[in-house]
């Protein structure tokens, strides 16, 4: 026999710990209501820490942009289905200040300029346009622009990223930027070193010094110094501080490919402060399904395999990604919605789904398909109906938005996350 | 540059003549567009043929087939997995071929058994369960890149020159002769000439246009054929369907996967070559109907091959049209030193090479006998790579935890790379990561490339391989490369996959702003 299982009721369920899930019930409990969420934090780990607003528009012409709000504007005008073009750019601005004021009050603090991009250093040594970036970060956008005597410097054993690749590859518009290799923190062992570990030993006080005498040697005269994300996941700001304040320099971070430890640090920090906000948090559970009740609302079955808790709920906000998040499910016969069968805007037939180079600046087709909403972000049919008023889809799961393309993909989780919310405290 | 054979085209047939001709003491300069097997020769089912394929629509070849086979197992058993074929038939099939079929094979000398079909479905459990007729024959599979390559290593040794990435720009003709032909180097765009006394037009699927270059005319027809290799090996045995010849009728294993093809699609210009989605979408249900798990097994990777088939008469089905290759004399159009050699298949690559070296040699006055019949082909460094879990064998035996791994998903040390590199290298060559997949296993396995492109990469620049924003362009070559093959098979799980590429190439490191 099974034990019975639980039931609990909230106001709002949110699908999805994702950044759309996280920012949906941040915002929601911080407006008093009584929220549970539950999902996977798989995608997130994926993320590179920085928070894009747009950054890229229009893609098809390369155009990286200054002014995401220049180009906001245009896309709107362009594009009345895109998410962004239900939000007025207030409400963007007021929800990405929402998000970055709450995670500087729990530790990870984010910077960037009052309005522009910021230009962030890659491990490939590309220059990427972002908004809002950690500390950890900032110096690094500030010593490209200046192409200021910068030294980068990559670890014994962390693969995917040289110092040596980065110095050459900007070396034309970077003259001043000289590499080295130092040995990881903590005992030297043969083999690979990834970040997270790396990180979780310069948690350690004591490691930092040492970290900070291998690097010495090799400053000469930089005024900057560049390293892979490494330093600590949970004390990241103090750990900047301290290395800066011994080799009197400006220390800055450049994200790593995966397994990377800056989306670790985002998903740490909400994981743990969001419950203790009265979040009833279901995080590594899968919503198994959703169904409208006749009463009205929501039952919910949250588990791992089998059903562990049944969630009564008034409201759900999906934010359940797309493709990777399990959001969307592409079969070969066409692309599903996951949890409600909701209907799925996408090309007409599978060999649409692509463009026939991965790198095509255009991107893919497949990209913009998802969930077609109304202005209060509810999903709606083919034909405009809304689906259920107390249904909400927020993030990447949304159709007409290329995230990866445009550099957008903070920004639309975050706003539409916001306007989502307010709707469902308005009703 | 000065030489007595050019040798233009490095597949199979070309990379087999130059040892065919170095180890007759002929000096011979073979120069190849791409890489090693960038053509046909490298995008097929890796099928040593029995022959019994062919018993219904060409005895000879299918003879050809049972002999060249049969001698590339004693001579390269290096390149060779003996692992024997099954020629199903399923509820629907012809019953008249059936019938016919193992009289026709042993009238080709193919040592043909009937399989009880209990013991068909116990030695490869994943066939169908509406089998009506089993066979057993003696085909095999082999890796066509190591073949090349090694042929390729045997000739250098030898004094043969190679250069890749280098094409034909113009042939100079004085009278009835090719005075001089101009090439050009891809990568550098550097020219030059070369001088030889004899020209062999070895392209394959291109043989039509570089013919014409010179003058010449030859009717080649290109057909596409599309594979795809699946994530596991589905069977130990090669899988025939027992049928007229036709579409995705043929599973071939090859180390830890299987390969499963082929399709035949016209095309006007074999560089416009890829596999496509209406391709798989055909081919799926003929294949699920002989091995029902290919309906739910994942896919890495589809490819595509052209093969150049030889028009005598014309015709609007491409298989009529013989497998058989064309060894064409150009001196009636008033060519005296140049031939092409085009058509054939994998398995009869020697022989055409041996008939090709023949000619060569009458014509130079070369009296040296064939040693290809017999000499065992060398096992060299440079194709060994290619084999699938021979790199995580060789690295768990060596636990050395300083040797760190670039390909996860295959096992791809560093260790393996340096050595490829230096082989490159010695060749001449700047290693790319598109040669070093060529020569490994590397981006084969799930991932496709996403992550290990970035580990080798940094890695080229670390071992001062690559330099200035060299790796841009090698990230983006390699990354559209790959791409090529995952396009036609996204659904399901690959589609997640994909998506997390692109978060990263295009998201994060936004390689499609990065002007080629």
């Amino acid at each position: 026999m099974q034990t019975p299982t639980d039931e609990k009721h909230c106001q709002l369920m949110v699908i999805g710990a994702g950044m759309a899930g996280m920012a949906a019930t941040l915002f929601a409990v911080k407006q008093g209501l009584q929220v549970a969420q539950a999902g996977l934090t798989g995608e997130v780990i994926y993320a590179s820490g920085v928070f894009d607003l747009l950054g890229v528009y229009p893609p098809e012409k390369r155009q990286v942009r200054e002014d995401p709000w220049r180009a906001l504007a245009e896309l709107a005008q362009a594009e009345p289905n895109h998410p962004y073009a239900r939000l007025a750019p207030q409400e963007i601005a007021h929800a990405m200040d929402l998000l970055t004021e709450y995670l500087g009050e729990i530790g990870l603090p984010y910077t960037g300029h009052p309005t522009k991009n910021t230009r962030l250093l890659t491990s490939v040594g590309t220059a990427k346009p972002t908004f809002r970036l950690p500390i950890s970060m900032a110096a690094g956008s500030e010593a490209l622009a200046q192409k200021a005597p910068c030294l980068l410097v990559d670890l014994v054993g962390l693969r995917g990223f040289s110092a040596r690749q980065m110095a050459s590859t900007l070396a034309h518009q970077w003259p001043d930027l000289r590499t080295a290799t130092v040995e990881a923190p903590g005992p030297v062992v043969h083999g690979p070193k990834y970040p997270e570990h790396v990180a979780r030993t310069l948690e350690v006080e004591a490691e930092r010094d040492a970290f900070a005498a291998a690097i010495a040697p090799h400053i000469a005269d930089a005024r900057y110094v560049g390293l892979p994300a490494v330093l600590g996941i949970y004390k990241t700001p103090e750990i900047v501080a301290q290395l800066e304040e011994r080799l009197k320099v400006r220390i800055f971070e450049i994200p790593t490919m995966p397994p990377a430890i800056t989306g670790l640090r985002l998903k740490e920090a909400f994981e743990s402060h969001l419950p203790t906000m009265g979040v009833d948090a279901y995080y590594h559970y899968r919503v198994l399904s959703v169904h409208p009740a006749s009463s009205g609302g929501f039952r919910l079955e949250i588990g791992k395999n089998d059903t562990e808790q049944v969630v009564h709920a008034d409201t759900v906000v999906l934010a359940t990604g797309r493709f990777l998040g399990k959001g969307l499910i592409p079969e070969r016969d066409g692309i599903h919605e996951a949890l409600l069968d909701l209907p799925v805007h996408q090309p007409r037939h599978r060999d649409r789904w692509y463009a026939g180079a991965f790198l095509a600046p255009e991107g893919h087709a497949v990209s913009r398909a998802g969930l077609e909403v109304d202005d209060q972000f509810r999903p709606v049919t083919a034909d405009g109906r809304v689906v259920n008023d107390r249904l909400f889809a927020v993030g990447s799961i949304l159709a007409h938005q290329d995230w990866m393309r445009t550099k957008s993909g903070v920004g639309i989780a975050v706003a539409s996350a916001w306007k989502a919310v307010q709707a469902i405290c308005a009703a | 540059m000065q030489t007595q054979v050019l040798i233009i085209g490095g597949g199979a047939t070309g990379t087999g003549l130059a040892r065919d001709l170095a180890l007759r003491g002929v000096d011979c300069v073979l120069v190849e567009k791409q890489d090693i097997n960038a053509g046909a020769s490298g995008g097929n089912h890796g099928l040593l043929h029995s022959g019994a394929r062919y018993i219904g629509s060409d005895l000879a070849a299918a003879r050809e087939c049972r002999e060249e086979g049969e001698r590339i197992k004693r001579l390269a058993p290096h390149c060779v997995e003996d692992t024997g074929g099954l020629f199903v038939a399923v509820a629907g099939d012809d019953e008249a071929y059936i019938a016919d079929f193992a009289a026709r094979c042993e009238q080709c000398g193919i040592a043909v058994k009937a399989v009880d079909l209990k013991d068909a479905r116990e030695m490869e459990p994943e066939l169908s369960r509406d089998l009506i007729a089993a066979y057993a024959v003696p085909d095999a599979s082999v890796d066509p890149f190591k073949l090349s390559l090694d042929n390729l290593a045997d000739a250098q040794a030898r004094g043969t020159r190679v250069l890749r990435n280098t094409h034909i720009t113009a042939f100079e003709k004085s009278g009835t002769r090719i005075q001089r032909v101009q090439v050009q180097n891809r990568r550098t765009g550097a020219q030059f000439s070369i001088v030889a006394e004899q020209i062999v037009n070895a392209t394959g699927a291109w043989a039509g246009h570089v013919a014409a270059m010179a003058g010449a005319d030859i009717r080649v027809l290109c057909s596409q054929g599309s594979l795809i290799i699946t994530q596991n090996r589905l069977s130990h045995r090669v899988i025939n369907r027992l049928r007229q010849a036709s579409d995705a009728d043929i599973l071939v294993p090859a180390g830890t996967v299987s390969i499963f093809g082929t399709t035949s699609v016209r095309l006007d210009d074999p560089d416009t070559s890829r596999p496509t989605v209406a391709e798989i979408d055909a081919m799926l249900p003929d294949g699920i109907a002989m091995v029902p798990k290919l309906a739910e097994t994942r896919f890495i990777r589809a490819y595509a091959g052209v093969r150049p088939l030889v028009q005598s008469t014309p015709t609007s089905d491409d298989r009529s049209v013989s497998r058989g290759f064309a060894l064409i004399d150009h001196t009636k159009e008033g060519i005296d030193n140049f031939i092409t050699i085009t058509g054939g298949k994998l398995t009869t690559y020697r022989l055409m090479a041996e008939k090709t070296a023949n000619r060569v040699c009458e014509r130079l006055g070369v009296t040296a006998a064939c040693e290809t019949r017999t000499a065992p082909l060398p096992a060299t460094a440079s194709g060994k790579w290619t084999e699938p879990g021979l790199t995580p064998r060789l690295w768990f035996q060596q636990k050395d935890k300083s040797d760190l791994l670039l390909c996860e998903c295959e096992m791809v040390p560093t260790s393996v790379v340096n050595a490829i590199t230096a082989n490159i290298q010695a060749e001449g060559g700047r290693p790319s990561l598109r040669e070093l997949g060529q020569r490994s296993r590397v981006g084969k396995g799930p991932c496709q490339g996403a992550f290990c492109s970035l580990r080798l990469t940094a890695h080229l620049y670390n071992e001062g391989c690559l330099s200035a924003d060299q790796g841009l362009e090698e990230l983006r070559d390699f990354l559209n490369e790959r791409w090529r093959g995952v396009h036609p098979l996204l659904w399901g799980q690959a589609v997640a996959q994909a998506e997390l590429q692109e978060a990263l190439h295009c998201g994060l490191y936004g390689l499609e702003l990065v002007e080629a």
